[in-house]
């Protein structure tokens, strides 16, 4: 069905209850909806529980968790390739709970997926894996000639076709994966650690390949990952999964602005940057002379779009104001970041200096004192 | 004249390996694709019928063939009218050669990446789509190894129908070298069957080579 079409049947089908529409519309505009999800394996592993979500059209959407969380699990339930056990998955408001095999198949190939191990099938060359999809669906073949070469265009993959799945880097074989999983130009692309088996720089070339699909084909973009930095560099929102449950959820630059639970936290470590080890030994609670410094550190956490002005906080704090570790980083357009800094010979107490600051940034902290 | 006999001998060989190993390799391949897609999470699970299969060819894999042979001789009878010769032997060739080569294709079959099945399911294929797509082709150079493997074997107990009257080689080293204590005739067969194994251990090995792109 055609983008346009999906609009006319939208328009065509009054609101079942107009209140309830009125509440809670981005729900019912959602491209992807969970409702009270979950999953369990031979009676007694609960993968996931009581998974309640909306995914909506056009976004890049990230589930984060640790290993074993139920990410899998959860992205899998969107095009069936794993049966839930209780609760609703809706495609398009569309139940696809009771599909069977003719109602699958046409919904996977609206649905685009991508794999951590690419899984590209080795005996056939890089033309027959991209064109593989369109082969089962009965398209004719001047018709798949057209799409595979535009595809392997798109992903910079031309002069590689004849090429076998052996002969290739792990980022082309992941640009192959690209290429097969678009070719029934699908509304939805599911990227299951698609970055987890490639090296920083690669990783980079694809999410930017991600990005820009994304936007030129407007397609939502339902991602799993256990790096932080591919929510930071792609996603529009992310939920937190942990133990099969959503622990926190948010657009990305307010969960890594301010993250509330501890898993979110300790995924989001790595990105943070602490205190010197070194100075973190010689760290006090209490000053134990005269010119002991204060140690300060100052978070950002996004709500304001510009970056502090520094020069007006130095002069605020008074004394010498040396910085000891910083970085902001712009995640959807806002600025999120810390400074720790550490204060000599200031006339203003530990606590007057902490409220002097809060005036630009969210939150302040004292760490302690160090001579 | 010996010469003669053995040119015949040679051409029973390759006509009862051959008729055997083709109607192993036609019952065998899907056989095996049945025995691996039936199996629990596969796809077309069938755990019950999966068991009794497995259990019919494990039953007809621990008969030595000697026995299995002498075993079927009713059958072949039934099948062939006639219990001597050349089609008499194509039988319990048959028989062992099909759950022996359809147990070496399970084993292919199986070690097809899961990954590759999901792959083929998120991309929209029907079943049959992923056998004939993915599990067939991915096994492929396995399958052609194991096909390698069971004509070896099936020249190997194409002899032992000819010592009870099937023709062939066997036959010849058999009645002229164990029997009349012929040498000579004896050496000729086994330099034969050494030619014959070479060739054909080659021919896999290499198609299998071609085949395997990973």
């Amino acid at each position: 069905m055609t983008a346009a079409n999906a609009r006319l049947r939208d328009l065509g089908t009054p609101p079942r209850d107009a209140r309830q529409t009125e509440l809670h519309a981005d729900l019912n505009r959602a491209h992807v909806r969970f409702i009270n999800l979950g999953k369990t394996y031979d009676g007694t592993v609960h993968a996931l529980h009581g998974i309640d979500l909306a995914i909506q059209r056009g976004e890049v959407f990230g589930i984060i968790g640790r290993s074993g969380a139920g990410k899998s699990s959860l992205i899998r339930t969107i095009n069936r390739l794993e049966q839930p056990s209780s609760g609703r998955v809706l495609i398009d408001q569309v139940d696809i709970g009771g599909f069977d095999e003719d109602h699958l198949v046409a919904l996977r190939r609206r649905i685009g997926m991508i794999f951590q191990h690419f899984n590209l099938m080795s005996a056939k060359t890089v033309w027959q894996n991209v064109e593989l999809p369109l082969r089962v669906a009965g398209v004719p073949k001047p018709q798949r000639e057209q799409k595979v070469r535009e595809l392997l265009e798109l992903v910079g993959l031309q002069d590689k076709h004849k090429a076998y799945p052996a002969q290739l880097s792990g980022g082309q074989k992941q640009r192959v994966g690209i290429a097969r999983s678009l070719v029934h130009d699908p509304e939805i692309l599911l990227c299951d650690e698609a970055t987890s088996a490639l090296d920083p720089e690669t990783t980079q070339s694809i999410l930017g390949l991600l990005r820009e699909i994304n936007q030129r084909l407007g397609l939502t973009i339902v991602l799993i990952t256990h790096e932080m930095a591919v929510i930071r560099d792609i996603c529009d929102r992310v939920v937190v999964l942990e133990h099969g449950r959503i622990v926190e959820q948010g657009s990305v630059w307010q969960v890594f602005g301010n993250p509330q639970h501890d898993v979110s936290k300790t995924l989001l470590a790595p990105l943070q940057h602490g205190l010197p080890a070194e100075l973190q030994n010689r760290l006090q609670p209490t000053p134990t002379s005269a010119d002991a410094a204060v140690v300060l550190r100052l978070q950002f956490t996004g709500s304001d779009a510009d970056e502090p002005d520094l020069a007006a906080l130095f002069k605020a704090l008074g004394g010498r104001v040396r910085l000891l570790q910083g970085g902001v980083e712009r995640i959807q357009g806002h600025a999120l970041g810390q400074l720790l800094l550490a204060v000599n010979g200031s006339p203003h107490s530990a606590e007057e200096l902490r409220n002097r600051a809060a005036n630009w940034a969210q939150r302040v902290e004292v760490l302690g004192h160090v001579v | 004249m010996w010469f003669d006999r053995l040119v015949q001998g040679a051409i029973d060989t390759l006509l009862m390996v051959g008729v055997s190993s083709l109607i192993a390799l036609l019952v065998g391949i899907p056989l095996a694709v049945f025995l691996v897609t039936s199996d629990k999470g596969g796809i077309y699970e069938a755990p019950t019928l999966n068991r009794v299969l497995g259990a019919f060819v494990n039953l007809f894999r621990s008969i030595p063939f000697l026995i299995l042979m002498v075993a079927l001789i009713p059958f072949t009878r039934l099948i062939v009218g006639t219990t001597y010769g050349v089609w008499a032997a194509v039988v319990p060739l048959t028989i062992a050669a099909t759950p022996f080569f359809a147990r070496i294709a399970e084993v292919s079959l199986r070690e097809v990446d899961h990954g590759l099945i999901e792959a083929a399911q998120a991309m929209g294929c029907r079943r049959w789509h992923i056998i004939w797509h993915v599990l067939l082709p991915e096994a492929l150079p396995g399958i052609v190894g194991g096909f390698t493997i069971t004509l070896v074997t099936m020249i190997n107990s194409s002899a032992m129908a000819g010592a009870i009257g099937a023709g062939g080689l066997g036959d010849i080293a058999y009645r002229y070298g164990y029997q009349r204590f012929d040498t000579q005739i004896m050496l000729t067969v086994i330099v034969l069957l050494v030619v014959l194994v070479a060739v054909i251990q080659l021919g896999g090995d290499r198609l299998a080579r071609v085949l395997n792109k990973r």
